[in-house]
């Protein structure tokens, strides 16, 4: 009958919805997407903040291993929580730093560097912050795992903490 | 700290009144007699009385900063206003569930009191009904989000209150919005009752009609507040986002309007019955959901509340409930109209109603898809979209034109079948209004068939209104005087939106910024302290291209707790514009980033608004014509 | 029916208006930095906001629309590094018809119903 067939769709629908909504909320709601497709990085070029020369990326990211991209400013106060933790991992031979010094002063960011240390083997200077577009970043501190690839690996938006620095030695074994 | 027990005690108390109240009503209900018992009467009225005890101990614990209170010591702090420290009370969840439940108690017990000419068995169950509705919430709220919650040690301080909640349109914009949101639990409770008792008839239709224009003028007005505080205080000139917690109290609002238009037929034909009957439970059920979205977490949102998916999970599931519910009642007893009744023709009044009903239910659903819709597609596909303005622009602004012409021509059919009369004074008036459109459009702006079509449409709703109260001498002043006010809205937002202009721009002190129809002078700043909040004040001096002056002064607060830094917009309104200028800190920078809008107009749409309330309670107020 | 065809005749004869070419490129600007949601901010766009991502993307709109990039190509460019949700307007592509189609189809839908309806009570005589 009519009537009974318009009530089983509507139930049917129903039921959907409540499946949907449930499913919902038990979902995490951060504001920033996974990364779903594994880029590439972007090609672009750069001032190197010691040098002033301007560099390609394909030679910034030259070397077979893994590069951490990081975007850091002097003004920055959670940059200064993470920077040990940067100083330890630039350690790691696998491993080189690229600094993105974003939107900063080049006298507060060389003060910054002589008083804290230097743990990139290479930073480029960022004073607009469209470099920062180029890789998808929010802001600042944020960083990008990049593999032998050239592919971007992970996104950690935020300063580092031990955690992440456990992370990121698995996933450069 | 009485306060506090006081209030829990109370609350519990109302609780356990529902089931009293349950019980005596199913007494009654096969008692003879067409009265209610008393005590029916008496026992809501204490059931009232408890919820506003408990809800008036919260208030009594914000203004006397009891912070062994979890709810106080969340959302307060010593140094707020005394005026903010009350607000507060319904500014966080649980306060705001406090105040759903004195609606919802209220609602019920003003229904029993006004409806003494009804059928007995028809109150019972509307009572019956609603009570599900309140002991679901009671449920809530004692399980899931108790305001009275005991802190020990006793906090010295509060966390404070999010100063952009610090504002008088927001400080009254929800229990005003409550009162329309939570009111049409009484629409649904008595709909459902009257499906059983087979009561859907013109008789009912007039009944309840009272309670539609309650809810609805109340509702209006509420998001009206709400956005005139986004206006005043997000500094951003606007007064509406497409924001989710916004497309939620406008989607109640839409099915409420068709609502009332089908009561309009109702009260004098017994016809639309069972679409009365889905309307009154989706409003309600759209009121829930949106209750549900806010609350749960599952929406982001400059406005929601603080995310908790256990709450979620219970007002989903409630939500559920009442909707299976609703439609197992409907499906039950619903019976079909008396098909020798049903004469439609093509052109009378109630179809110009079902083409009303037609286009309010498509906004419905432009509303809601485009709210939800992410939400699904996120479950689903792992993609996240955003549906923004343009969507809901491109989608809605279009149909505004027929929907204006059918505003202008539908009050003129009469009842039943009907010709159009004075067809010729019809036409004169839309080329008229046609013509007037396209003079002016034609100066302002490159899209000009659209912008005409519509502004013509605006101008023909405005002149037939007029035209309806000044001639027809307040024969339906009403509904003239609301649909007058809908086309000035329409009216007031096209000009605004076209007209408006904005210059952004970053000057020092001291400095004057030339543009092409005046000038900025940036005189100076002044420090301001409050008990709260320290502030920086711009004095600025704009002097516009007819050599007027006019002194902005702009502020940028610094709160103390929590520590937040809000712009505050000075807005110089007129009747002809609002001079609207905001000041922002540049990093770094002696220089301040400020912009500048003018905006004309903008005081009528806030005019038409009212207008659009006016026309609903002068129905209210309506001796009925026999 | 004369006033009708003069009516017509005048609203054909009518001049546009246009902007120059800077005041265009304005409008285009500040139409796309208000299709672009702010993505630290709480709900505004980066044409409302202050912020120093909208900053720079306000920069890198201004850049692409100078060197004559399509606003679709600018939008893309954004969806490519910070994915769909960056913009307000969603674009119709398969993640998008049913949201732009279906209220469409209702309207349709309930258009029918309505005819129906109404026939169904007309001829009932």
């Amino acid at each position: 009958m009519k009537n009974n067939f318009s009530l089983l769709i509507i139930i049917t629908f129903l039921i959907f919805c409540f499946v949907i909504f449930y499913k919902g909320l038990n979902n995490s709601n951060t504001y920033a997407p996974k990364v779903k497709n594994i880029k590439s990085i972007p090609v672009f070029d750069a001032k190197d903040f010691n040098s002033s020369a301007y560099l390609n990326s394909q030679k910034i990211f030259g070397e077979d291993t893994f590069y951490i991209v990081n975007i850091w400013a002097s003004w920055c106060v959670p940059c200064r929580k993470e920077h040990p933790l940067l100083m330890k991992l630039s350690k790691n031979q696998s491993i080189r730093l690229i600094g993105l010094n974003y939107r900063d002063n080049f006298d507060n960011a060389k003060k910054f560097i002589n008083e804290f240390g230097n743990p990139y083997s290479q930073i480029l200077i960022d004073n607009d912050g469209t470099l920062s577009v180029e890789f998808g970043a929010y802001g600042v501190p944020e960083s990008f795992i990049i593999d032998k690839n050239k592919k971007i690996l992970k996104k950690i938006i935020g300063p580092i903490n031990e955690e992440i620095v456990e992370e990121i030695k698995l996933l450069i074994k | 700290m009485l306060a506090n027990q006081i209030g829990y005690y109370s609350l519990i108390l109302g609780f356990l009144f529902s089931f009293l109240l349950c019980g005596i009503s199913i007494k009654d209900f096969n008692r003879s007699g067409n009265q209610i018992s008393q005590n029916i009467l008496s026992i809501s009225f204490l059931q009232l009385v408890f919820v506003i005890v408990s809800f008036f101990s919260l208030v009594l614990s914000f203004i006397n900063s009891d912070f062994s209170n979890e709810t106080v010591f969340n959302n307060s702090h010593t140094t707020k206003p005394l005026f903010y420290k009350i607000s507060g009370t319904w500014g966080n969840h649980e306060g705001s569930l406090l105040l759903w439940l004195l609606v919802l108690t209220l609602f019920i017990f003003l229904f029993l009191i006004k409806s003494r000419e009804q059928p007995k068995k028809y109150r019972i169950l509307t009572l019956l009904f609603q009570q599900v509705i309140i002991i679901g919430f009671f449920l809530f709220v004692l399980m899931t989000s108790n305001p009275f919650n005991y802190l020990f040690p006793i906090p010295t301080e509060g966390l404070g209150l999010n100063p952009i909640l610090q504002d008088p349109a927001l400080a009254i914009h929800p229990p005003i919005l409550y009162l329309g949101y939570v009111g049409t639990s009484i629409i649904f409770s008595s709909s459902l009752a009257a499906v059983t008792q087979n009561y859907v008839s013109k008789e009912w239709g007039r009944h309840i009609k009272k309670w539609v224009l309650v809810s609805w003028v109340f509702l209006t007005i509420g998001i009206m507040l709400g956005s005139i505080w986004a206006y005043y205080e997000l500094g951003w000139g606007g007064f509406w986002f497409w924001d989710p917690v916004e497309n939620i109290s406008l989607m109640p609002w839409l099915t409420l309007t068709a609502l009332l238009h089908c009561i309009i037929v109702l009260e004098r034909r017994a016809v639309l019955t069972s679409w009365v009957v889905i309307l009154s439970i989706t409003t309600f059920t759209l009121s829930m959901c949106g209750t549900f979205l806010v609350r749960s977490g599952i929406l982001n949102s400059v406005h929601t509340f603080a995310n908790d998916p256990t709450r979620g999970i219970f007002i989903l599931i409630f939500l559920f409930i009442l909707i299976f519910l609703s439609l197992g009642v409907f499906f039950l007893f619903h019976k079909e109209d008396n098909k020798s009744k049903n004469n439609f023709f093509w052109l009378s009044r109630e179809t110009s109603i079902l083409i009303n009903n037609w286009f309010m239910m498509y906004f419905l659903s432009v509303v809601l898809i485009g709210t939800v819709y992410p939400i699904f597609l996120d479950i689903i596909s792992s993609e996240k979209i955003s549906v923004g303005t343009p969507f809901y622009v491109k989608l809605i602004v279009p149909f505004l034109i027929p929907l204006l012409l059918f505003m202008s021509l539908g009050p003129r059919l009469k009842w039943i079948k009907s010709k159009i009369e004075n067809k010729n004074s019809l036409i004169i008036t839309f080329m008229i209004s046609v013509m007037l459109s396209f003079f002016i459009i034609k100066n302002l702006t490159t899209d000009l068939l659209f912008y005409t079509a519509l502004v013509s449409a605006a101008f023909f709703l405005f002149f037939t209104t007029v035209k309806e109260l000044f001639i027809k001498k307040f024969n339906n002043a009403a509904q003239s005087v609301a649909h007058f006010g809908f086309s000035l809205l329409i009216l007031s937002i096209l000009f605004n939106s076209i007209l408006s202009s904005e210059i952004i721009t970053n000057i020092k002190i001291g400095e004057k910024y030339i543009y092409s129809k005046g000038e900025i002078f940036f005189k100076k700043t002044e420090e301001r302290k409050e008990s709260n909040f320290n502030s920086i004040i711009g004095y600025f001096e704009i002097k516009d291209e007819n050599e007027k002056t006019v002194e902005l002064k702009p502020e940028i607060r610094i709160y103390n707790q929590p520590v937040i830094i809000t712009s505050e917009a000075d807005i110089k309104t007129t009747l002809l514009e609002d001079k609207f200028l905001v000041m922002n800190f540049v990093k770094g920078d002696e220089y301040f980033n400020i912009r500048y809008q003018v905006k004309p107009f903008m005081i009528w749409i806030w005019i038409s608004v009212l207008l659009l309330s006016f026309g609903g309670l002068m129905s209210l107020f309506k001796k009925y014509e026999k | 029916m004369k006033i009708l065809k003069i009516f017509i005749i005048v609203f054909l004869f009518t001049g546009f208006s246009y902007l120059k070419s800077d005041e265009k490129n304005d409008e285009l600007k500040n139409k796309i930095l208000k299709n672009i949601r702010c993505l630290i901010c709480q709900g505004q766009s980066v044409y409302d906001s202050e912020s120093d991502f909208a900053s720079t993307i306000k920069l890198i709109v201004d850049r692409k629309i100078k060197e004559g990039q399509q606003e679709e190509l600018i939008y893309d460019f954004l969806k490519e590094k910070y994915g769909d949700w960056i913009i307000y307007d969603p674009e119709l592509n398969k993640n998008t018809y049913i949201l732009w189609l279906l209220p469409l189809l209702l309207f349709l839908l309930g258009g029918a119903i309505i005819y129906k309806t109404i026939k169904k009570n007309n001829n009932e005589k």
